[in-house]
């Protein structure tokens, strides 16, 4: 099926001028590439935050956070440690903030996404490509508020959000009194919009706009994966910002959502956001479902095995998602019957979530491996997600659970499914797809150089947190008793060597664009089936002219 | 009108059709949301969620040879100047028996205030089988400035409790009041009183 298709003389008519073909520009392919670009940068910047919070973690007592916000904030003395006591869990609320809505949802949603599912459905381009347009540059704003409320007072003494993603209330209401909460919440709520538009746009495109003869069972999986989370989107978010406008009327109009002086309860707080909370995680996760699949048959050479097996166990896990909220919550005083019911559900995840990789290894099985740097991270992947998924099971017993809740055991669990399962998912999609954005070949060795220091500095980080939360260790606190200092220095030195990876990936990109080595329409060779290696790389500006035709 | 034309007419229909399908769903799940307020309240008082306790008029006559412990516990909220206790630390009935105690309130303020109590029990699950039929906390109380009141609760435990796996072996309920003022409540970002916020927000 390789080979270019020949595109008439208007495929190119790129708008003229910079402000012209990016800030309004309706193609999904520059969409995409923006997207891209702020993930990027919205990532180094979380990465940042991460990296000064194991600064100060790698050894007992309180190292830099006091001078931080000494030199930020321009306090002293017993202030000064006080402002970089809250700094720190500023950093960890914005870290864990930045990283989902403004790193990995615009990278696998708004980047790889935008720029794939039209081209592998056989669409000219999305359904709505002045919508497209809205839900990117809207995020750049709602990022701008979230950092704006960064150095905005909160609790006296104070700056920035500290009570975690999770913003609960009673601490977001009443403990952060000053305009910091009211910020983010502005920020999420404009997140969120630019994420519905495009959810919004992602389903009409993949309902109606795919090639003819390109029925939703012959459709690629990443496209199924998108579609799936595209629908998580729309359920989920209106959830969450019905809950966070609960707590904006609650902390400046007088209302009593949460506030037991009113009659409102702050369990149902909890409720919401986790009802939100958590279809938001497989959000993040399924669209590298989708991405793995096509990497992993790509470099075996084979279709994959049980292709509707793997879709559906996707949408099976987009459903089970939304009755499974309340494992977030065993230890607020759920009944002995509800936490029984939960723990089932959760485990029930299991299933599908086995079948996929399962089929991923039998899709392996028998093939004929190439070890390009995108399978690299591909099986990087499989293997990290599952040591983060077999955590996942363990946490899902309330007994257990109980005893681990906010500890660092909870930590490595989500780190190693999301920061090692989906950031690993991006890599592969960025090395599988960047021949084909960019028209570039990368340097397979700095490629590689850079999977494997991540690889192992990410492994260095959490899988000693596994040890930490098994001794007890609490989340979400600057200090700690001396005993836990040994591996808590292990994690420090493995965000250290994380860094050095991000510098390493930013080079192999400078250097891909500055050695300028052709890549050609294919580069993975047969086992590449999906449509957008028929284009040529980069594909024309106004792709499938003529709709191809799907057998 | 060419089919061509026709063609981009109907794709574009459809794709209204389904956007605005997606919208409605997405008006529908913010509804959701806040229909979830008052379907929460219901739902707590109907099942005694998160120890929430029941209201019933009479007790059921059925009174077992067991007995319990119920604990007695009060806050205040910061917002109202009251002094707010227990008359009695805790009692001992028989499951089933109807039992009258009482809690003390005096207003220490200089002017007249009301308050209202919000309960629980623990353990929450209890909180099904904790019947008031007389309860301070079914109405707003007004004191003047130092005026003390003696306020009953009427209760009993339900004898169906010793039917639950859960609950059979407990031998003591803790009853918790905490007394809030009943004025419009400020809103939280502009009551602030430290000067770093104050300065901020104005």
């Amino acid at each position: 099926m390789a080979g270019t298709i020949a595109h008439d003389g208007h495929a190119d008519h790129k708008p003229q001028g910079f402000v012209r073909r990016w800030m309004f520009s309706t193609n999904h392919k520059d969409i995409g590439t923006l997207y891209l670009i702020f993930a990027i940068t919205a990532g180094i910047l979380g990465g940042f935050l991460s990296v000064m919070m194991r600064w100060e973690l790698a050894e007992p007592g309180i190292q830099i956070f006091h001078g931080l916000a000494s030199m930020i904030y321009g306090v002293e003395g017993d202030a000064a440690i006080d402002a970089g006591k809250s700094m720190y869990n500023a950093f960890t609320t914005a870290h864990g903030l930045i990283m989902i809505f403004f790193m990995v949802m615009p990278a696998l949603i708004g980047g790889f996404a935008n720029w794939m599912v039209p081209i592998m459905i056989g669409a000219p381009d999305m359904a709505f490509p002045r919508m497209n347009n809205i839900s990117f540059w809207l995020l750049p704003p709602a990022f701008l508020l979230l950092l704006i409320s960064m150095f905005m007072p909160s609790a006296p003494g104070a700056h920035g959000v500290g009570g975690g993603w999770t913003i609960y209330p009673p601490f977001s209401t009443v403990g952060q009194p000053g305009p910091a909460m009211d910020f983010a919440i502005l920020s999420l709520h404009i997140a969120g919009a630019s994420s519905i538009l495009g959810a919004i746009n992602f389903i009409t495109t993949i309902f109606n706009m795919r090639a003819p003869g390109m029925t939703l069972h012959k459709m690629p999986l990443f496209a199924w994966s998108v579609l799936i989370t595209a629908f998580l989107l729309l359920l989920s978010l209106p959830v969450l910002a019905g809950g966070i406008t609960m707590l904006l009327t609650d902390r400046n109009f007088g209302t009593t959502f949460f506030a037991p002086d009113g009659g409102g309860d702050p369990l149902l707080f909890q409720h919401l956001f986790w009802f939100f909370g958590h279809p938001e995680v497989y959000i993040l996760i399924l669209p590298g479902f989708g991405i793995i699949s096509h990497i992993v048959s790509t470099f075996s050479r084979k279709p994959v095995f049980g292709y509707l097996g793997m879709a559906y166990a996707m949408v099976a896990i987009g459903v089970v998602g939304f009755i499974v909220w309340a494992h977030h919550m065993y230890t607020v005083g759920l009944s002995l019957d509800t936490q029984r019911y939960f723990v089932f559900a959760t485990m029930v995840i299991a299933v599908p979530t086995g079948v996929k990789i399962f089929s991923w290894i039998a899709t392996m099985w028998g093939g004929s491996l190439d070890m390009r740097t995108p399978m690299l991270w591909a099986i990087g992947f499989i293997f990290l997600f599952t040591v983060g998924g077999v955590t996942g099971v363990q946490l899902a017993n309330a007994g257990l659970d109980r005893s681990l809740h906010d500890t660092y055991y909870v930590v490595a669990h989500f780190h190693y499914v999301l920061s090692l399962g989906a950031v690993f998912a991006i890599f592969a999609a960025w090395y599988y797809w960047f021949p084909k954005m960019t028209g570039y070949m990368y340097n397979s060795t700095v490629a590689r150089i850079h999977f494997w220091v991540t690889f192992i500095g990410v492994n260095l980080i959490f899988f000693p947190q596994h040890f930490l939360g098994l001794a007890g260790m609490p989340r979400r606190y600057i200090d700690y008793p001396d005993a836990f200092a040994g591996w808590n220095h292990v994690s420090s030195i493995g965000s250290y060597i994380s860094a050095v990876g991000v510098l390493i990936f930013l080079y192999g990109v400078f250097e891909a664009f500055a050695k300028k080595r052709e890549a050609g329409a294919n580069p993975w060779g047969e086992g590449a089936t999906t449509l957008e290696w028929q284009l040529s790389s980069p594909p024309p500006y106004h792709q499938w002219e003529q709709l191809p035709r799907i057998k | 009108m060419t089919t061509e034309t026709k063609k981009t007419v109907n794709q574009g229909r459809r794709n209204g059709l389904i956007a605005s399908i997606c919208l409605g769903v997405f008006v529908g799940m913010i509804g959701m949301a806040y229909a979830s307020v008052p379907l929460y309240k219901i739902f707590c008082q109907v099942t005694g969620y998160g120890g929430t306790t029941q209201r019933v008029n009479a007790p059921t006559g059925v009174v077992l040879d067991k007995t319990i412990t119920v604990r007695f516990d009060a806050n205040t909220s910061p917002g109202i100047n009251w002094k707010f206790r227990p008359e009695q630390r805790s009692v001992t009935m028989k499951i089933g028996e109807s039992t009258q105690i009482a809690y003390w309130a005096k207003n220490m303020a200089s002017h007249s205030e009301t308050g209202t109590a919000a309960f629980n029990v623990t353990p929450q699950q209890a909180g099904a089988y904790f019947n008031k039929i007389q309860c301070f906390c079914f109405t707003e109380q007004t004191l003047k400035p130092g005026e003390e009141k003696d306020m009953p609760v009427v209760f009993f435990i339900d004898p169906d409790i010793v039917n639950v796996p859960e609950l059979k072996d407990i031998s003591t309920i803790t009853l918790s009041y905490t007394l809030f003022p009943v004025d419009d409540p400020k809103p939280v970002a502009q009551s602030v009183t430290d000067g770093d916020v104050k300065k901020t927000i104005q």
